[in-house]
């Protein structure tokens, strides 16, 4: 199999530019006043005159669509136009009803960003946006027997395309891109993100070259990727095409310039069928609708809307906190994730490193209840949780001043999510109170080395590794509840005294 | 200016029409004729004047994120020469 040839071929550079195209979450159309709650209704409800195509009609702009995407492109880091231009983009096809999709062609609202992409080996690559414009989704057709079935429920839903230069040069790097996008636009609030459901759609054109390619500033013959509907679909199509095209190469071959389409079942990718014979969209500037001038000030307001970022957010954390890069990073993927986490520490306290033992309590074990709970992975869930960011704070607090322990703290933790009770009246109507008290413990070590003579000989003779099968065994006997230091302590006390 | 017989067929696909070799010899021919016509606005000196594609001096024009009701299916379907299930029915865009 390609895929599982090995990854890197220094005699290669991998050169992979990125299309992303993005749903905004507007309550109305782009151009109309259409509803954009298609999901689940029947076919052509959510359509009227304008999203149909029909002549005489005229498209009006969303302000807020215009705001979302100016919005997402001060994120980038881009330039915002002065002046943006939309344009019509003419191609033939049953589900764009007016012939032409509105589109932006040479004054996009946005243009020259740039994103610093993390990667997980602690090294940041730059990957340049080329531009980020605005534009009309296209509805959908089924197939079958024949006929295509059109529904044009999503015809003219907001669609905001952010376009990379190429600039990535590894699966990771695009994988990273794509999930710190995704992230982006989730903070600012301006789409779900969610690729299954095609509110955010990845197409990254491929390709590879030498090194005397690259010195002569030429580029290798790209191959677009659609159909991918996973973040990592989109890491598996950008290996397995790299692979597939040095071998063409290496076998003598020459690639050939496609779209390919990729088989999430082979794994593999897969020449895709062709729309349009040609593609020449010959695009010209909408004359239905003015330009868009954006003053100065007007961009100022939108910028002053923007939340604090992710990449900022984890800086924070690491700088102020004292938090380690691993849970600055989960716990800054997902806003919601991060306002848990403001709030549990905002209510528990930022001192004696305080928020890095609140992390570690919501990465490891609230994240773990949240993959549990057959859901999926989605952290976006820790908004629904019972448990509240102060109820977390007060649970780390019982345990600090060792009302009860922290592997208690687990099965008190465990309750509060399935009931959302407070960890006090949890405690106090489990009894799971700490047991400090030296003659409990001091009771319990002794009936453990009563009833383990053979044990406590090994022990005794040598075989000191035995401390922990008998410290298992005082915590099973208090039911887990005895202070374990003090336990330990007594063990100890009572196991060397012989 | 003279449009090839080539740029021809190439429009003509595009607009998904089927010409014939005399079609398309006689649509070069005329279509030449017309641009020829058209290109003598290129006599005017424009060299002061910015290019715009707009001549009402709008900018702007925009309205507030507020769905309302548009057709129901029935009526969104009224016009099509063929539907079915509540969607637009086609002849089938890739081959089978």
């Amino acid at each position: 199999m390609l895929a599982a040839t090995t990854k890197s071929d220094t005699r290669y550079e991998l050169v992979v530019g990125m299309e992303v195209h993005v749903q905004l979450l507007t309550r109305s159309k782009m151009f109309c006043r259409c509803a954009t709650d298609y999901a689940g209704a029947p076919p052509n409800t959510r359509v009227c005159p304008v999203c149909l195509g029909m002549p005489g009609t005229l498209p009006v702009i969303n302000r807020d669509a215009v705001e979302a995407t100016v919005k997402t492109g001060l994120a980038l880091g881009c330039e915002i136009a002065e002046t943006a231009v939309f344009a019509r983009k003419n191609y033939t096809y049953p589900d764009l009803p007016k012939g032409y999709q509105i589109s932006q062609f040479e004054l996009p609202l946005c243009i020259h960003g740039r994103v610093d992409v993390d990667l997980p080996d602690g090294s940041t690559s730059p990957i340049r946006v080329r531009r980020v414009h605005l534009e009309e989704d296209t509805g959908r057709s089924v197939h079958e027997g024949g006929y295509s079935y059109v529904d044009l429920n999503r015809a003219g839903v907001p669609l905001m395309e952010i376009v990379t230069e190429a600039d990535i040069h590894s699966a990771e790097q695009a994988y990273a891109f794509l999930t710190g996008l995704r992230s982006v636009l989730r903070y600012l609030g301006v789409s779900s993100g969610d690729m299954e459901k095609g509110a955010m759609r990845c197409e990254p054109n491929i390709s590879v070259r030498t090194p005397e390619q690259k010195a002569r500033g030429e580029y290798g013959a790209k191959v677009e990727v659609k159909n991918l509907n996973s973040f990592r679909a989109v890491r598996s199509a950008i290996e397995y095409e790299m692979r597939r095209q040095i071998d063409v190469l290496q076998s003598g071959g020459a690639v050939e310039q496609v779209n390919m389409g990729w088989d999430e079942e082979r794994q593999r990718t897969v020449l895709q069928r062709t729309k349009e014979s040609s593609d020449d969209y010959r695009y010209f500037p909408e004359p239905d609708l003015p330009p868009l001038a954006l003053s100065r000030a007007w961009v100022d307001e939108i910028r002053a809307e923007l939340p604090e970022l992710p990449g900022a957010k984890r800086a924070r954390y690491i700088r102020d906190w004292g938090l380690r890069p691993t849970e600055a990073d989960a716990l800054t993927g997902e806003s919601l994730v991060a306002c848990f986490f403001e709030g549990a520490v905002a209510a528990y306290g930022e001192e004696d490193g305080k928020p890095q033992r609140m992390a570690n309590w919501i990465t490891g074990e609230l994240f773990r209840l949240i993959y549990a709970d057959g859901e999926g992975q989605d952290l976006r869930q820790i908004a629904d949780v019972r448990i509240a960011p102060a109820q977390l704070a007060a649970l780390l607090a019982l345990i600090d001043d060792k009302t009860i322990n922290p592997n208690t703290g687990k099965k008190v933790l465990d309750i509060m999510y399935a009931t959302g009770d407070d960890p006090q009246d949890i405690v106090a109507r489990e009894g799971l109170a700490m047991v400090s008290d030296t003659s409990v413990i001091d009771e319990a070590v002794a009936s453990i080395l009563a009833a383990n003579p053979a044990e406590l000989a090994r022990y005794r003779g040598g075989e000191t590794k035995l401390f922990g099968f008998f410290m298992g065994q005082v915590m099973r006997a208090t039911q887990g509840k005895a202070d374990p230091n003090a336990a330990r302590q007594r063990l100890q006390e009572l196991l060397d005294e012989a | 200016m003279h449009l090839t017989q080539e740029e021809v067929r190439h429009v003509a696909e595009l607009a998904k029409l089927r010409l014939t070799e005399a079609e398309v010899r006689q649509y070069a021919a005329q279509l030449s004729a017309i641009l020829d016509y058209a290109e003598r606005i290129q006599e005017v000196d424009t060299s002061s004047v910015p290019p715009t594609p707009y001549v009402l001096g709008l900018e702007n024009v925009m309205r507030d994120d507020e769905p309302q009701p548009g057709l129901d299916n029935e009526a969104a379907l009224s016009n099509a020469p063929d539907s079915a299930n509540g969607f637009f029915r086609v002849r089938a865009v890739f081959e089978e």
